[in-house]
């Protein structure tokens, strides 16, 4: 038993190791937290708190002007999520595997496939802008150079291809979080459950979805609700490389882009909105925690013990 | 250990079989290799040229070693303010992050008291909540205590930001450890404190490593809340002063790249060093051990 019943000399040591580690967790999270929801229910004026509204932030999102603009950042912010996940899961699974295989190496592969995840969002974005640039950016030097007409297009100046280039940057900088998180899950599986399949000749395919596929499923959920939430919190990109309106066109706005233009997006005061952006920081909270909770019940289940 | 166990694990660990889907899934790696290396490579090498030529000739190599760029970077405009802004904001939050949470942790962890579960079950509360989602609040309040535009109001922010999870790892790992150790110092008549800061300290040592890295790594990487907190370009952190940047050098590409390299560097040189290390600490909750 680690633990112990508390005497009257150890009471104040208790209460002066915790108190910093709460106090700044209320003020900065909880309260913040709870005024969120309080501010969605109000009137604004620019930052300061006008009459009690009621859910009216709410009803006008779902109204003219604000429909529309609601719907696309939630409908980009959806096309962002399945392609993520799709892509991802498939390409982390593959290069996991590909080192977990490996018979030397292990390390530095390792190494290599995670290096762009700890790069800033900000570095990567600005990276891939100048790499993308339509007139002097070196895909479109390449393009040129070997006669590839379908390389050399403006890619983040096409409302139809703007959101998947971006989805692109975006994989480029995260594959290699779920390829480590697979390989971990894979390094955990018991190697005798694989060395009895090889030795009933199993084939090295057949090892792999019938066993190793299968235990991976915690990993599998981490991936999906980490890619869940990230996906529809997805902020960075979409605002370094198509600004505050979602360039070309709107067409790469999400909800936190929208979230973020309504109260501190723009110069001009006139079409700052708190209580608007309050209202999407609940929605958004509140879908996120659901679709996390709901998602993780529902993958737990399907997970098998070793 | 059995020895029927440990011989297959023998016989498995690298003597893996070969299988034909070896080669796709080798080529994989190496495209893989090529796609993170090549985009880097070609912003370190541009960084080296100046902004006429990577225009006429983008792929083409770098004469030599012109730090012309570096020097325009670091002498022009607040970059080296910048980087000290930033290493400031992120070592005092982790430092922070790790009094705390090694405190609140061991605390949890060691004592029976009352409301133990109760403030273990707000800290996995606090866990849940996303700080940006929270922004406009948290800058109205900001605003009122005068922390706007500046660096302790992003220092407490970023450290009550990370403290749940610091404070549910610390408490896991301690719960793990033996309390023999603990109690022996107590007969020995060492205080409260003296066994945290004695006993338990150096038997957390490796862990506070990867909390301070899973703490310090997106701080550093952070552009939302400098965006929105920070106005004053001399507070500015480094992936903010980058955007800035981009606005005054936006035709000089060479400065450009040379700012990109120079904002990524740091870290990169510390992944090249501790890169088990690093893969540990941003996957810290998301992999087991």
């Amino acid at each position: 038993m680690a633990t112990r019943n508390v005497t009257r000399y150890q009471r104040p040591w208790i209460i002066a190791f915790i108190t910093p580690a709460m106090i700044l967790t209320v003020i900065f999270t909880l309260v913040p937290a709870f005024t969120l929801l309080s501010y969605s229910l109000y009137g604004w004026e620019s930052f300061k708190r006008g009459d009690f509204v009621g859910f009216t932030n709410f009803e006008r999102l779902s109204n003219f002007p604000f429909r529309g603009d609601f719907g696309g950042a939630f409908r980009n912010n959806v096309i962002v999520f399945v392609t993520l996940f799709l892509v991802q899961t498939s390409v982390g699974m593959i290069l996991a595997l590909a080192i977990y295989r490996l018979r030397r190496g292990k390390k530095l592969f390792q190494a290599i496939v995670f290096l762009p995840v700890i790069l800033s969002l900000v570095i990567v974005a600005f990276m891939w802008k100048l790499f993308l640039d339509p007139l002097f950016g070196p895909i479109s030097s390449l393009a040129l150079q070997f006669n590839l007409p379908w390389l050399n297009q403006p890619w983040l100046g096409q409302p139809g291809l703007a959101l998947f280039t971006l989805i692109f940057i975006g994989l480029w900088r995260w594959v290699g979080f779920p390829a480590i998180v697979f390989l971990a899950g894979m390094n955990s599986i018991n190697e005798e459950y694989i060395e009895a399949a090889r030795i009933d000749g199993a084939s090295e395919m057949q090892i792999f979805r019938k066993i190793i596929f299968p235990l991976l499923a915690p990993s599998f959920t981490i991936v999906a609700i980490l890619t869940f939430i990230g996906a529809f919190e997805w902020f960075e990109l979409p605002y370094v490389i198509g600004g505050v309106t979602g360039q070309p066109g709107g067409s790469t706005t999400t909800m936190a882009l929208l979230f973020y233009r309504l109260a501190f997006g723009t110069v001009d005061s006139a079409t700052v909105d708190v209580g608007l952006s309050s209202a999407i920081g609940v929605i958004l909270f509140i879908f996120v925690g659901i679709g996390a909770a709901l998602g993780s019940y529902y993958l737990r289940k399907r997970e098998i013990q070793q | 250990m059995s020895a029927k166990f440990s011989k297959a694990k023998e016989h498995a660990a690298g003597r893996t079989p070969f299988a034909p889907i070896d080669i796709f899934l080798q080529g994989a790696l190496v495209v893989n290799a090529l796609g993170v290396f090549l985009p880097i490579i070609f912003m370190i090498n541009s960084s080296f040229r100046n902004g006429a030529d990577i225009y006429t000739s983008p792929l083409a190599l770098a004469n030599g070693i012109d730090l012309s760029n570096y020097r325009l970077v670091l002498t022009e405009g607040k970059f080296t303010q910048y980087l000290l802004n930033s290493f400031i904001v992120t070592a005092s939050a982790t430092f922070i992050v790790l009094l705390c949470g090694t405190l609140a942790g061991y605390a949890l962890a060691r004592y029976q008291f009352k409301f133990n579960t109760a403030i273990y079950l707000f800290f996995l509360a606090g866990l849940l909540i996303p700080a940006k989602l929270a922004l406009v609040p948290l800058f109205i309040q900001l605003k009122n205590m005068g922390l706007l535009d500046s660096r302790i109001g992003l220092i407490l922010v970023y450290a009550s930001g990370a403290i749940p999870a610091a404070v549910f790892i610390f408490t896991g790992f301690i719960r793990a450890l033996p309390a023999d150790l603990d109690n022996a110092a107590r007969i020995d008549g060492a205080s409260e404190l003296q066994v945290f800061s004695r006993v338990m300290l150096p038997l957390i040592f490796p862990v506070t490593g990867i909390v301070g890295i899973y703490s310090a790594i997106p701080i550093w990487n952070d552009f939302l809340l400098p965006l929105v907190f920070i106005r004053d370009t001399s507070k500015m952190t480094i992936m903010q002063g980058i955007s800035v940047f981009f606005g005054e050098y936006g035709a000089n590409w060479g400065a450009l790249f040379a700012g990109l390299t120079l904002a990524a560097l740091p870290l990169v040189i510390l992944y090249v060093i501790l890169s088990s290390q690093f893969i540990k600490g941003l996957t810290a909750g998301a992999t087991k051990g």
